[in-house]
């Protein structure tokens, strides 16, 4: 494929994500609104942010103006290398970027300087694979700062919470962690747990796991158990949207694992706000866009 | 309810936690810089009597010779802390526009100057963005970049949601301390 169609289809991906939320994702914050009572902060809030979604998408402008951290998954086929997506990829980035799909938001960690392209060291964050057919499948979230402020991980046993190092042990930190954000993370939020790993791969799984839709259930029967079980909780804490107080404090939970030596064991938690943005398509060898993953 | 500008000691005074208001007049954005810059001696470029505050680092541009407003959601108002009681106090700021709440020295400072914090919806750009109706100017933009400048926003009808109150009450307050029980409850 031409660099050309790749890059002019991964900008395509990037202004999709950054200015429409999934329909799944618009589905959960419609069915939160419904729970809040009419006339209540937490009906308002919920007012305003489903205006912002639907003017966002006409307007074909950002949702929210922190366009987050750019965090990328690609399967590449035999036909496009890591060194050729990257390359696609970044100059997709920098165009958003000066056409205002994206803020300028990415800052050397040294100097404070803003690069103004959101290019530099670990920016995009690529994560690639190998892609077992013909087709290249691209996935990308972009992660607000508000929201990544309030994630968080836990070292079980935690004495505070009374935390051993079992299911029990670990609904109690993930509840913990969703009073801890209360609305600071610009609630209602979703979600992502990894529970093991290490500290690193714990949180780039807590992270992997919010691809999945916001209504399936968990493969795993213990844990679909675990998640249900969290987020019917986590709304009782009333905590509500932007904390205002309300029934919808969370939207959805996902939760994984990963196998973690004897001696840790590491929960966790990856805190998305409700301007979800999360989108990916499969592109076919002749520059087609064969399929949205998230339609909106 | 409208605040409508002027925003007098007695309408904010009027003003408790949760009541939706909706701001028409003029407000100036101020975040990180600019609070360090005031709180450091610097001399305000505009006139801060009675006036609002919004923590917000907007996206503007120019277009056809106007500013027009892109973006100009919410940033988190914690950073401001240390300053914001004490600038409220020294220029007659009345009400502070952003997201997340203020701790109690904010609080603090509330019930003596006569203010109020109030929250925006975080993430709204856009419909935040709309509600600004006109640029009337800009400041300290040389100095600090266009997001940490201070723009003078004509709002019509901004929303936001009081949460500090100047009767010493905080709705980020209540709701942590409710939902704390209820997490105590739930651990058992
Ligand atoms: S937490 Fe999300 S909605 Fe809130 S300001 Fe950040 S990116 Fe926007």
């Amino acid at each position: 494929m031409d660099a050309k169609v790749l890059q002019k289809n991964l900008l395509e991906l990037i202004r999709r994500t950054s200015a429409e939320l999934p329909s799944d994702v618009v589905r959960a914050i419609e069915a939160g609104a419904r729970k809040e009572a009419a006339g209540s902060n937490a009906k308002y809030a919920f007012d305003v942010i489903r205006e912002n979604i639907g003017m966002a998408k006409v307007k074909s402008q950002p949702l929210c103006q922190d366009t987050g951290t750019i965090i990328v998954y690609a399967e590449l086929p035999s036909w496009c290398d890591e060194k050729t997506f990257r390359k696609a990829y970044e100059k997709a980035t920098a165009e958003a970027t000066k056409v205002g799909y994206l803020r300028q938001n990415s800052v050397d960690a040294i100097t404070g300087a803003n690069s103004g392209d959101n290019l530099g060291p670990g920016s995009p964050s690529f994560h690639f694979h190998q892609a077992s057919g013909k087709a290249l499948t691209v996935r990308m979230m972009l992660k607000g700062g508000g929201c990544e402020n309030v994630s968080t991980q836990y070292s079980l046993p935690d004495a505070r919470l009374g935390a051993g190092r079992d299911l029990e042990g670990v609904r109690r930190c993930i509840l913990d962690s969703a009073l801890q954000a209360q609305g600071k993370g610009c609630g209602p939020g979703i979600l992502g747990v990894c529970v093991g790993g290490d500290r690193g791969t714990g949180y780039i799984a807590a992270k992997e796991t919010l691809f999945r839709e916001m209504d399936d259930v968990n493969e795993d029967p213990r844990l679909a158990k675990l998640e249900k079980r969290i987020l019917k909780e986590a709304n009782s804490l009333g905590v509500g949207p932007m904390g205002f107080g309300g029934a919808t404090t969370l939207m959805g939970v996902k939760i994984t694992h990963r196998n973690r030596v004897p001696a840790s064991f590491f929960v966790s938690v990856a805190y998305m706000c409700w301007a979800f943005r999360r989108n990916g398509f499969v592109l076919s060898e002749g520059g087609r866009i064969t399929r949205w993953l998230y339609p909106s | 309810m409208l605040l409508e500008a002027p925003f007098t000691e007695e309408k904010i005074r009027a003003l408790h936690v949760g009541d939706l208001v909706e701001i028409t007049g003029v407000i100036f954005t101020g975040r990180d810089a600019v609070h360090k810059y005031l709180h450091d001696g610097g001399k305000p470029p505009v006139d801060l009597k009675d006036s609002i505050i919004y923590h917000c680092g907007p996206v503007v541009v120019k277009e056809n010779g106007k500013w027009v407003v892109k973006a100009a959601g919410p940033t988190t108002s914690a950073r401001e802390e240390p300053y914001q009681g004490p600038l409220m106090e020294q220029y007659g700021i009345r009400a502070v526009i952003g997201k997340g709440g203020m701790g109690p020295k904010t609080l603090q400072y509330c019930q003596k100057v006569g203010g109020v914090y109030l929250h925006a919806i975080g993430g709204a750009a856009q419909v935040l963005a709309e509600r600004v109706v006109a640029v009337k100017g800009v400041h300290l933009a040389e100095k600090f970049g266009s997001p940490e400048a201070i723009w003078e926003f004509q709002v019509d009808r901004f929303p936001a949601v009081v949460t500090m109150d100047s009767h010493g009450q905080s709705l980020h307050a209540q709701v942590l301390a409710e939902s704390t029980e209820k997490f105590k409850s739930l651990l058992g």
